[in-house]
């Protein structure tokens, strides 16, 4: 279903993402780990159209998403980590501009979109502006929302940040439904060990740009001798503390939150 | 379409919901009305040009529709920081087709206020020469909406932070609305002033504004104030949607 060879991205003198491989079946819950800054976003952002790579080559539902942008678009769906909702508008209303990007039909959008809000504990706040939502319900609308129409593939980048234990655990109960329902592919990062260990199929583990070790969670402990797949990632990861340096987005966001006392 | 639609609309909701922004944006143009109308009439006067206001007016319009139009691209660096932009970017739709909804709703809001700031003018004292000549004036503002937006979405592709906005608003917007002839009037100026203005775009949409609706010291052609407008208009349209089409996050 997701198939990367060779893929690299690099921004100067920096490479990101460094001749990376590996292939995603369809059907299948696949964790890609890695501390900050180790190109898990970045491969994310090449897989989803968002940056193009610098050389390497990607397969989505068989399609080269640098070739065929929009019928790529089209198979998959994403819930970022940052945010990305319109906070002037409301929660139904971001809704249903995603359904109508997604060409979902205004019939079965309206009804998506309730089931989804009630799901998620968002629908009595449905009709109010997301700027007066607090983080985690934020984070839930973004979530609903990705589900919002039924791709091939769904990419989650670090959906739990910031979540509460509930609404984390209706989450992963709502991704494995919809993957084993509707067989959705799931292509998901995470900074929780357990979560990765307790949802994904298959775990890659990148760091410095590199693909250090692929394989089922209990492949990966095996490998490494340890008991948990925290140990197992601090194994083959070390123990150093990664810093990203603050992004322009970081500091506007900042900024933004200065003027406006927190409002968005 | 039906994404330039409900990305047009967008705009419209975000404009309409944010009170306190349409309330400043009219402040601006009723100082320059009040300041300079009444200020610098009696010297214009003396100068034997007839009543400022009715000079000034359609400048003040263009003002406003100048900053209105050009800020809703340069808002794309708002998208990109919250991340709308993203959203709409990885959506099974065509770049040309985002590009359009925002340009077409930035250039309806410019257009709005364009024609509140009128209403103000017109309770301020100004009287066009024909009260049919509005809908011609409305011709024009949409033609200087659009083509303000569509610069705007040029710069606004391209534009990372906060740093840039400024730079662009000091060395760009406030230059192509001081040399576009809104405070004063381009019929006699000398050689080097003359080519500058010329070169402004927003000069023939103000003056286009001035000779539809009778006001005094307008310096061109109505008809190419039109032909400039919609031919400037056409390629950075195009050129907004290339730049568009180039962004990566």
């Amino acid at each position: 279903m997701i198939r990367v060879s060779n893929l690299v991205k690099s921004f100067g003198s920096f490479t990101a993402v460094n001749d990376i491989s590996f292939e995603v079946p369809a059907g299948e819950i696949f964790a890609f780990l890695g501390p900050n800054g180790a190109g898990k976003t970045t491969t994310i952002k090449m897989l989803t159209t968002l940056l193009n790579p610098t050389s390497g080559s990607i397969e989505l539902d068989g399609l080269d998403p640098l070739r065929n942008k929009n019928e790529a678009r089209g198979r998959f769906g994403i819930v970022f980590q940052d945010p990305s909702l319109d906070g002037d508008l409301t929660a139904r209303e971001n809704m249903e501009i995603h359904g109508v990007l997604y060409h979902v039909p205004s019939k079965l959008r309206k009804q998506r979109t309730e089931e989804l809000l009630k799901l998620f504990e968002l629908w009595d706040r449905k009709d109010e502006q997301v700027k007066k939502f607090s983080g985690g319900m934020k984070r839930r609308l973004e979530i609903a929302r990705g589900f919002l129409h039924t791709p091939r593939i769904l990419f989650l980048d670090e959906p739990t940040l910031g979540l509460d234990p509930q609404s984390r655990n209706q989450l992963w109960t709502h991704v494995k439904r919809v993957n084993e329902a509707e067989q959705v592919t799931v292509f998901l990062t995470t900074h929780y060990m357990d979560e990765a260990d307790r949802v994904a199929h298959r775990i890659g583990i990148i760091d410095h740009g590199k693909l250090v070790m692929q394989g089922t969670p209990a492949e990966i402990k095996e490998q490494t001798g340890s008991d948990s797949l925290e140990d197992a990632f601090l194994k083959l990861t070390g123990s150093t503390i990664r810093d990203e340096s603050a992004d322009p987005a970081a500091n506007m966001r900042q900024f933004a939150k200065m003027w406006s006392g927190g409002r968005r | 379409m039906s994404a330039i639609y409900i990305l047009w609309l967008r705009e419209l909701k975000r404009y309409t919901r944010s009170r306190a922004q349409i309330v400043a944006s009219l402040g601006q143009p009723l100082l320059y009305l009040l300041a300079l109308g009444f200020g610098l009439g009696p010297v214009f006067k003396r100068a034997g040009n007839g009543s400022y206001l009715q000079f000034m007016a359609p400048g003040v319009i263009g003002m406003s529709v100048l900053f209105s139009s050009i800020f809703s691209g340069l808002g794309l660096l708002w998208d990109r920081q919250f991340g709308f932009l993203k959203e709409t970017l990885v959506a099974p739709v065509s770049r040309i087709q985002i590009m359009i909804g925002r340009t077409l709703g930035g250039a309806t809001v410019a257009v709005i206020q364009g024609m509140l700031v009128l209403v103000i003018c017109l309770i301020a004292g100004f009287r066009p020469a024909h009260f049919a000549a509005i809908p011609l004036a409305f011709g024009f503002m949409v033609l200087i909406a659009l083509l303000f937006a569509a610069l705007g979405m040029a710069i606004g592709s391209g534009l990372q932070d906060m740093q840039g906005f400024q730079l662009i608003m000091n060395f760009l917007v406030m230059p192509i609305y001081f040399l576009s002839g809104a405070l004063f009037p381009l019929t006699q100026q000398g050689v080097v002033m003359k080519y500058v203005t010329r070169a402004d775009p927003l000069a023939y949409g103000i003056d286009g504004m001035r000779n539809v609706l009778g006001s005094p010291l307008a310096a061109f052609d109505p008809r190419l104030d039109l032909a400039v407008l919609v031919v400037v208009g056409c390629i950075l349209l195009a050129f907004g949607a290339h730049r568009f089409n180039k962004i990566e996050i």
